[in-house]
C-alpha cells in the first residue's frame, strides 16, 4: 500500500539558516509515526511545509502515492492533511463551534447554518469520544479539552492525516495517556497520525514508526521495537546527554526566603491557597506542577508583580510583603523568568543595555540617577564571556541571539550583583542541549556558593535531577513533597493531577 | 445585540472567569426607563422643559447618527483587529464630498453615495498603511485625520470658493433628502408633551421625537446597526471577519485570508464614516462647513468602547451623546445647567450601587463626593455659559469612559500589527 | 518580534546611512504626490517648488522660518516624550493653550524684576500644561481609560475653558476686534536678537531654551535611569515591571514632563512676538508636533531637521496665495509625507533585519529553525 505521506529531497532555507536540508520522510498508512528531534532541528519548518504553511525551496511531497503542491493551508487541508498545533490556534473570545467551523462554515440562504454545524461536531465527537462541548466559550474550558478541540477541528474537515506538534508538552501523565487513546482509536479507523515529540519515553509507548532529526537532516529512520530511548537521545542529539545529577547536599542552615500562608484570589477563585515555603541558603527547592496550578502566580507574587491577599514573605528575615518590585531586587532576589522575550530581555536594545535591565539602580550600571554606560558594557563583556555568550559584539540586539544564548545572557545578568534567592521559571525552556547543559553548571556552582534557589520546571528530569527538596503545586496550593533521588516521574504526575492526595 | 444573560460555568483550575457584562431586554429596558425618571425629577425640580421635549428628543436622534455610525464604523475596524483613529478623517471626507456630490448632481442621495465613496477612499489609505505595510495603527490614523483636514480645505477652495453662497471654508446650501413622519399621532403627542405632567409628558416628548419629521437618512442609518449585527455574527465573512480581530494565525491556519478580510473590515469602516460625515453636511446643517465634524469620530469611538464593541451597545453610547450634544446645541445655558441636577441625582445612584452591591467602599466615597460637587455647583449657579456648554459632550465621553473603561473587553488582536505567517 | 511601534519611534537604531535615506526617500516621494495633484488641478507642478524654494531662502524668510521651528521643536519634543513610552499625548494642542493663556494673564498682571518675571510667566506655562496632562495620565493608571481619547477629549474642554477665561481676563486691543489679556510689561519680554544678515528681523530669544529643552531631553533619555526605565516601558512594557519599575508611576511621570514641555511651546510667541493672548493666538501646534515628532522619529537632533523643514514648507507658501496657487497644497504635502516616511521607515527596518540576520548567521554559523 502507498505510504500515506512521503516528504523526498526537502529542503529549506532563511536568511542566515537552513532550516531543513534534504529530509527523507515516509509515514505509512495506519502509523502513528514519531518525529523526534531537539529543539531547533527543524522539526516544526517541516510540519509547516507539509501543511502548506510554508513552501519548500527544494524536493516534494506525496499524498497517498500523488505529488501535491500545497500553496497554503487550504491545498493541504483540501489533501484531507490537518494539523494540531503545540500553541493551539484558537480564539478565546469565540465558542468552540466558531472556532471549529471557521473557513468551512455550513451554509443556509445567506447565513450559517448553526444547527447542522452543531450536529456534525456532536457526531464526531461522539464517534471519537472526544466529549467536547460546541457552545462553551474557549476561554472557558481547560487545556486538556481545547486539545480535543483542534483535533476536532481537523476531523471536522475530512482530515485522513493528522500532524500533531508537541501535544503532551502541556498535558500531564494521566492525560497523556487519554490522548494516547484517543490516537489509538482514529488510527483503528484508518486515520494517519504524524506526532512530534522531544519526549522520548512517550514516543516508545505509542509509535510504531520513528525518524529523527538532527540539526535540519534525517539522521535514521527505525522502529521503537529496535531501539532504547537512550540511542534515540544520543541520536537526536549526536554525542552523550547531559546528566541533570548533582553532587553531595549544599544546603546549610540560614534560611534565606521564608513565604508564609501567601494567598491571592481572582474575582473570587483562590489562585494561591496559603502557600508555606521555605528556601535555605544553598538549597535548591524544585516546585512541579501542570501549567497554571498558581506557579506563576506564586512567582509574581515573590517578585512582587502582583499583589496578594494575605500572607508574609520574608527575605533573610526582614519581612518584604509589601516591598515593590525594584526594592525586593536591590535587596537580593534575582529573576530568570519564564518567557524571557517577555519579561527578560528588550529584544531590539543593544546586550549591554539588556544587562542594565533589572539593575537600573546599581552598580556597575549606574550611579545615583545617572547610567553609567561605559561601566555598563564592560559588565557586559565580562559576562560574555564568563557564560560563554555567543554573539558577534555587546552593541548587536537581543534579538539577533538564539535562545540559548540570550538566557545564557539573562543568567549572567542575575547571577551579578551577588543575589541571595534566585527565582528560575522554566529556566532551559527552548534552550539548546548545549547551553542547557551551561546553564545547569552554572547554577550548581551558585548554589554550592550558597545562593537559594526556586525553581519552577515542566521538564521532569530537570527537577529531579537539580532540586534539593521536590514539592508539588495543584489549585494552588503546595500538596505534596518528595525526595528527588527517590522519587519517579510517575509518581510524581500521580500528585500533580490530584489523582492520589499526598498530604 | 446579545440578548442572554451568560452565567459563568465551573472552570478548570488556573483560568481565570472574568465577569462579563451581558445586556438583556429587560435590563437594558429598565435602564432607560430610569434614566427617563431622572429626566423627568430634574425637568420638574428645575423648569427647563426643554430637556424632555419632542424638539431635544429629535434633535438627539439627529445628533446620534454621525456618532453612530462613526462607532459602528469603528466596530467594524475593531472587530477585525485594526484600530481606526482615522475615523475622524474620513468623516471630513464624507461631509465634503457629501456636499459636493450632491451639488454636482443635484440629488441629495447622489451626495449620500459620492460621502460613502469618498470615506472608503480614506479607509483604503489606512488600510493599505497598517495591512500592507504594517504601519502603526493610531499613527495611521492620525495622519488620515490630519490628512483629510488639508486636502479638504485644498479641494473647498478650488470647488465651492466660486460658487454663490460658497467660500473657502464652506459650501452653497445642498439639498437635503426627505423627512418622513408617523402620521396621525403628531398633534395628539405635542398636546400632551404641554401639560406638563411627570413622566407621562416626558414620555411624549420621547416618542414625538423618534416619530416625527425624522429624515430618511436616519432611518438608513438605524438600519444598518442590525443589519451590521447579522452580518458580523450571522454569517460566515462576518465569522471570519471577527476571527481576524481576536486570532488571526488561527484564521490562517484555517485557509481565511486574513489580509483581505482587514481590508473590507477597513473600507466599510471608512464607507460607514463617510456616511455619518455625508450626514452632518446634508442633513444636520445642509451645507458643508469646515470643522463640522467636531471631534465626533472620536466620540464615535468612544461610543463604541462604551458600548463593549457591540452594536446594541454602541446604539446606545450614540443616543447618549446625540442627547448632550442636543442638549447645549439647542437652550444651552439653561437645558445642560438642568442636566448638572440630573447628573448629581446618577452619580448618587451610583455611589448607593457601589456600596451596597458591589462593596467598594472608596469608589463609593469618591461618588458621593462628586455628586455632592456637581450639586453644589448646580445650586449657585442659574446657568451654564455658552463655551461650557460646548464640550458638553466631550466630557460626557470622558465621564462615562471613566467609570465604564474596566469592564470591558476588546477583540483580543485588537490594534495588532499582522503579518502572513507568523504562526509559530 | 518587535513591533511597528518601535522602530518608528525610534526606540531602535536604524543604521546609519538607512537612518538618512529613509526620510529622504519619502520626501522625494510625497514631492511626486504633490506634483501630481497640482498638475491635476492646473498648476505647473516645478514652478511652484521653485517658487517656494526661491522665496524661503529669503532673510527674512529664513528668520521667520528660525522662529516658528523653534516653537515646532518644543511641541514635538512634548509629544516626543510620550511616545518614547508608548503613550500618545494627542492633548499637546489643548495644554499648551491653556498655558499659554494662564501664563500670559498672570504675566500681564504682575510686575517684577526682569528675570524674575519671565520666569514667573514660564513656571505658571509648564505648571498648567503639566497638571492638564497630568488629568489624562491618572485616568489612565487608575480607569484605564485610552490616553488617545482622553487627550482628544481634554483638548476640546481646554478651548472651551481658555474661551470663556478670555472673555472673564480680556481687555480689547487697540486699533481692532480683537480682545486679549492685559499685555505682558517690558520686564516679562524675551529680547530678540539678530542672526540672518540682510534682515532686521530678529531670532526669538527663546531659542535659547528651546536647545536647552533639546539637551535636556537627549540627556534625560540616555543617561538617566529615569529615561532607561522610560524606554524601557516603552519597548516592553512586561519586561519593564518583572525589571522593577513602577509602571503607573511613569505613566503619570511621562504625561507630567510631556505636558509640562508642552506648556513651553506657546512662549516663544508669547514672550517674543505678541506679548499677549488673543483671540488669535496660533492653533493647531499640537498636531503640527506630532507630525514632527514622527518624521524625526523622536530623536532629539532628529526632530530639529523636521522642525526646520516643516518651517520652510509653512513659510515659503506664503508666497503661494499671491500667485493664485491655493496654499493648502503645502498640507497635503506635509500630510503625504508624514504617510509616506511612517511607511519608509518600516521598510527600512525590515530590510536591516533581513541584513542582521544573515549577518549574525554567517559569523556564528549556527543553524537557527
Amino acid at each position: 500500500m502507498k505510504p500515506a505521506v512521503e516528504l523526498r529531497g526537502i529542503t529549506k532555507r532563511f536568511p542566515g539558516v537552513v532550516a531543513n536540508k534534504n529530509i527523507e520522510l515516509s509515514v505509512a498508512t495506519g502509523h502513528v509515526h514519531a518525529v523526534v528531534g531537539e529543539n531547533g532541528a527543524g522539526k516544526s519548518t517541516l510540519m509547516k511545509i507539509l501543511y502548506g504553511m510554508l513552501r519548500p525551496d527544494e524536493g516534494e511531497i506525496r499524498v497517498n502515492g500523488e505529488k501535491v503542491v500545497f500553496h497554503s493551508p487550504a491545498d493541504a487541508i483540501a489533501a484531507g492533511i490537518g494539523m494540531v498545533h503545540q500553541h493551539f490556534m484558537l480564539a478565546d473570545n469565540l465558542t468552540v463551534l466558531e472556532n471549529v467551523i471557521l473557513g468551512s462554515e455550513p451554509r443556509r440562504m445567506f447565513g450559517i447554518d448553526f444547527a447542522a454545524a452543531r450536529r456534525r461536531i456532536n457526531e464526531i465527537s461522539e464517534r471519537y469520544g472526544l466529549g467536547v462541548d460546541p457552545d462553551a466559550l474557549v476561554e472557558d474550558i481547560g487545556v486538556g479539552e481545547r486539545q480535543r478541540v483542534e483535533i476536532l477541528k481537523v476531523l471536522y474537515r475530512g482530515a485522513r492525516i493528522l500532524i500533531l506538534d508537541e501535544p503532551t508538552a502541556v498535558l500531564v501523565p494521566q492525560e497523556v495517556e487519554e490522548l494516547f487513546r484517543n490516537l489509538r482509536s482514529l488510527v483503528e479507523q484508518g486515520l494517519t497520525i504524524i506526532f512530534i515529540s522531544h519526549k522520548l519515553d512517550e514516543v516508545l509507548s505509542v509509535a510504531d514508526a520513528i525518524t529523527v532529526i538532527r540539526r535540519g537532516e534525517t539522521v535514521a529512520n527505525v522502529s521503537p521495537k529496535e531501539v532504547t530511548a537512550r540511542r534515540l537521545a544520543e541520536l537526536m542529539v549526536g554525542s552523550e546527554l547531559p546528566s541533570p545529577e548533582t553532587g553531595e547536599s549544599t544546603v546549610t542552615d540560614e534560611v534565606a526566603l521564608e513565604v508564609s500562608g501567601l494567598s491571592l484570589s481572582k474575582d473570587g477563585r483562590p489562585l494561591l491557597d496559603g502557600i508555606d515555603l521555605r528556601i535555605r541558603k544553598g538549597e535548591v527547592v524544585g516546585i512541579a506542577g501542570v501549567e497554571g496550578n498558581g506557579q506563576a502566580e506564586l512567582v509574581e507574587a515573590i517578585m512582587g508583580m502582583r499583589p496578594i491577599d494575605s500572607g508574609t514573605i520574608r527575605l533573610l528575615g526582614e519581612d518584604i510583603t509589601h516591598w515593590p518590585t525594584l526594592r525586593r531586587r536591590e535587596r537580593g532576589i534575582a529573576y530568570i523568568p519564564e518567557d524571557r522575550h517577555r519579561h527578560g530581555l528588550l529584544l531590539d536594545a543593544p546586550l549591554w543595555e539588556n544587562r542594565i535591565l533589572g539593575h537600573q539602580t546599581r552598580r556597575p550600571n549606574a550611579k545615583g540617577p545617572w547610567i553609567d554606560r561605559a561601566g555598563a558594557r564592560r559588565d557586559t563583556q565580562r559576562i560574555v564571556e564568563q557564560y560563554d555568550v555567543r554573539t558577534p559584539g555587546i552593541d548587536v540586539a537581543a534579538s539577533a541571539l538564539s535562545g540559548g544564548n540570550q538566557q545564557k545572557l539573562i543568567v549572567g545578568r542575575e547571577m551579578s550583583g551577588e543575589p541571595v534567592v534566585l527565582i528560575a521559571a522554566h529556566p532551559t525552556r527552548g534552550v539548546d542541549v548545549g547551553a542547557q547543559a551551561a546553564i545547569w553548571d552554572h547554577l550548581r556552582r551558585a548554589r554550592a556558593e550558597g545562593l537559594a534557589v526556586l525553581l519552577i520546571s515542566a521538564d521532569l528530569d530537570e527537577l529531579i535531577g537539580l532540586s534539593d527538596t521536590l514539592k508539588v503545586i495543584l489549585r494552588g496550593r503546595l500538596v505534596a513533597e518528595f525526595d528527588p533521588s527517590r522519587v519517579t516521574p510517575d509518581e510524581l504526575g500521580c500528585a500533580m493531577t490530584g489523582a492520589q492526595e499526598v498530604a | 445585540m446579545s440578548v442572554t444573560e451568560a452565567a459563568p460555568p465551573a472552570r478548570a483550575a488556573g483560568t481565570a472567569a472574568p465577569s462579563r457584562f451581558r445586556m438583556s431586554w429587560r435590563t437594558l429596558l429598565l435602564g432607560l426607563f430610569g434614566l427617563l425618571v431622572l429626566l423627568s425629577i430634574g425637568r420638574v425640580l428645575t423648569g427647563a422643559n426643554d430637556i424632555t421635549s419632542g424638539g431635544t428628543f429629535g434633535a438627539a436622534l439627529g445628533l446620534a447618527v454621525p456618532i453612530g455610525l462613526a462607532a459602528l464604523g469603528g466596530l467594524w475596524s475593531e472587530r477585525a483587529g485594526v484600530v481606526n483613529i482615522g475615523l475622524e478623517g474620513m468623516m471630513i471626507f464624507g461631509t465634503w464630498f457629501g456636499a459636493w456630490g450632491a451639488l454636482q448632481f443635484g440629488s441629495p442621495w447622489a451626495g449620500v453615495i459620492a460621502g460613502l465613496a469618498g470615506g472608503a477612499l480614506g479607509g483604503l489609505l489606512h488600510a493599505i498603511a497598517t495591512v500592507t505595510f504594517g504601519v502603526d495603527h493610531i499613527i495611521s490614523g492620525v495622519a488620515i485625520t490630519m490628512l483629510g483636514q488639508g486636502v479638504t480645505q485644498y479641494l473647498s477652495k478650488l470647488v465651492f470658493e466660486g460658487m454663490p453662497g460658497g467660500g473657502e471654508t464652506q459650501s452653497p446650501r445642498v439639498p437635503a433628502p426627505e423627512r418622513v413622519s408617523i402620521p396621525g399621532i403628531g398633534e395628539p403627542l405635542q398636546a400632551l408633551e404641554a401639560k406638563g405632567w411627570f413622566l407621562l409628558s416626558d414620555l411624549a416628548g420621547l416618542l414625538r421625537g423618534l416619530t416625527q419629521n425624522v429624515s430618511l437618512l436616519t432611518i438608513v442609518a438605524i438600519l444598518l446597526v442590525p443589519l451590521s449585527y447579522w452580518l458580523l455574527w450571522r454569517t460566515a465573512f462576518g465569522l471570519r471577519l471577527r476571527s481576524c480581530g481576536e486570532r488571526p494565525v488561527a484564521a490562517e491556519s484555517l485557509g481565511v485570508n486574513v489580509y483581505f478580510y482587514k481590508y473590507v473590515a477597513v473600507i466599510v469602516s471608512g464607507a460607514l464614516a463617510g456616511l455619518g460625515g455625508a450626514f452632518l453636511s446634508l442633513v444636520a446643517a445642509g451645507i458643508y462647513r469646515e470643522g463640522q465634524t467636531g471631534g465626533r469620530g472620536f466620540i464615535g469611538l468612544a461610543a463604541m468602547i462604551f458600548g463593549n464593541w457591540r452594536p446594541g451597545g454602541l446604539a446606545g453610547g450614540a443616543a447618549l451623546f446625540g442627547f448632550t450634544d442636543a442638549l447645549q446645541l439647542r437652550q444651552g445655558g439653561v437645558s445642560v445647567h438642568a442636566l448638572l441636577l440630573v447628573i448629581a441625582l446618577l452619580l448618587v445612584a451610583f455611589a448607593v450601587y457601589q456600596a451596597v452591591r458591589r462593596r467598594h467602599v472608596r469608589a463609593a466615597v469618591i461618588a458621593a463626593v462628586c455628586a455632592l460637587a456637581v450639586f453644589v455647583v448646580f445650586a449657585v449657579t442659574d446657568t451654564v455659559p455658552d463655551q461650557f456648554t460646548s464640550f458638553t459632550p466631550h466630557l460626557a465621553t470622558l465621564l462615562v469612559l471613566s467609570l465604564a473603561s474596566q469592564r470591558l473587553r476588546m477583540p483580543a488582536a485588537d490594534g495588532v500589527p499582522y503579518r502572513r505567517g507568523q504562526a509559530s | 518580534m518587535t513591533g511597528f511601534v518601535d522602530r518608528l519611534l525610534g526606540r531602535v537604531p536604524l543604521n546609519g546611512v538607512l537612518a538618512i535615506v529613509a526620510p529622504v526617500l519619502a520626501i522625494v516621494f510625497a514631492a511626486l504626490v504633490t506634483s501630481i495633484v497640482l498638475i491635476v488641478t492646473g498648476n505647473p507642478p516645478v514652478d511652484t517648488l521653485l517658487l517656494m524654494v526661491e522665496y524661503g531662502v529669503r532673510p527674512r524668510t529664513l528668520v521667520l522660518t528660525i522662529n516658528q521651528a523653534t516653537t515646532f521643536y518644543l511641541s514635538a519634543v512634548a509629544v516626543a516624550i510620550g511616545f518614547r513610552m508608548n503613550l500618545f499625548n494627542i492633548g499637546v494642542d489643548g495644554q499648551y493653550r491653556l498655558a499659554a493663556l494662564i501664563a500670559a494673564a498672570v504675566g500681564g498682571a504682575v510686575v517684577l524684576p526682569a528675570p524674575l518675571h519671565i520666569a514667573l510667566i514660564v513656571v505658571v506655562a509648564v505648571l498648567v500644561g503639566a497638571l492638564w496632562a497630568a488629568i489624562a495620565g491618572v485616568l489612565k493608571v487608575t480607569r484605564g481609560v485610552s490616553e488617545v481619547i482622553s487627550t482628544i477629549m481634554l483638548n476640546a474642554i481646554a478651548t472651551g475653558l481658555g474661551a470663556w477665561l478670555l472673555t472673564q481676563w480680556a481687555v480689547p486691543i487697540a486699533g481692532s476686534n480683537n480682545i486679549g489679556t492685559r499685555p505682558i510689561p517690558e520686564s516679562g519680554r524675551v529680547p530678540g536678537f539678530e542672526l540672518i544678515p540682510g534682515t532686521t528681523q530678529q531670532v526669538f530669544g527663546f531659542i535659547i531654551v528651546a536647545a536647552l529643552v533639546g539637551v535636556g531631553f537627549h540627556v534625560m533619555l540616555n543617561h538617566t535611569r529615569f529615561g532607561f526605565e522610560l524606554r524601557a516601558t516603552g519597548q516592553s512594557e512586561p519586561a519593564a515591571v518583572a525589571s522593577g519599575v513602577n509602571v503607573k508611576r511613569m505613566v503619570v511621570l511621562a504625561m507630567v514632563i510631556s505636558g509640562g514641555t508642552a506648556g513651553l511651546v506657546g512662549m516663544p510667541q508669547l514672550l517674543g512676538h505678541s506679548y499677549t493672548y488673543s483671540l488669535d493666538f496660533p492653533a493647531g501646534l499640537g498636531f503640527t508636533g506630532i507630525a514632527i515628532a514622527l518624521l524625526g522619529r523622536n530623536h532629539p537632533v532628529g526632530i530639529v531637521f523636521a522642525s526646520l523643514l516643516w518651517a520652510f514648507l509653512d513659510n515659503s507658501a506664503q508666497i503661494l496665495d499671491l500667485e493664485g496657487i491655493p496654499k493648502e497644497i503645502v498640507t497635503i504635502m506635509q500630510g503625504t509625507i508624514v504617510l509616506s516616511v511612517i511607511v519608509a521607515y518600516e521598510l527600512a527596518h525590515r530590510y536591516s533585519q533581513v541584513a542582521l540576520q544573515r549577518r549574525v548567521g554567517r559569523e556564528l554559523g549556527e543553524v537557527k529553525a
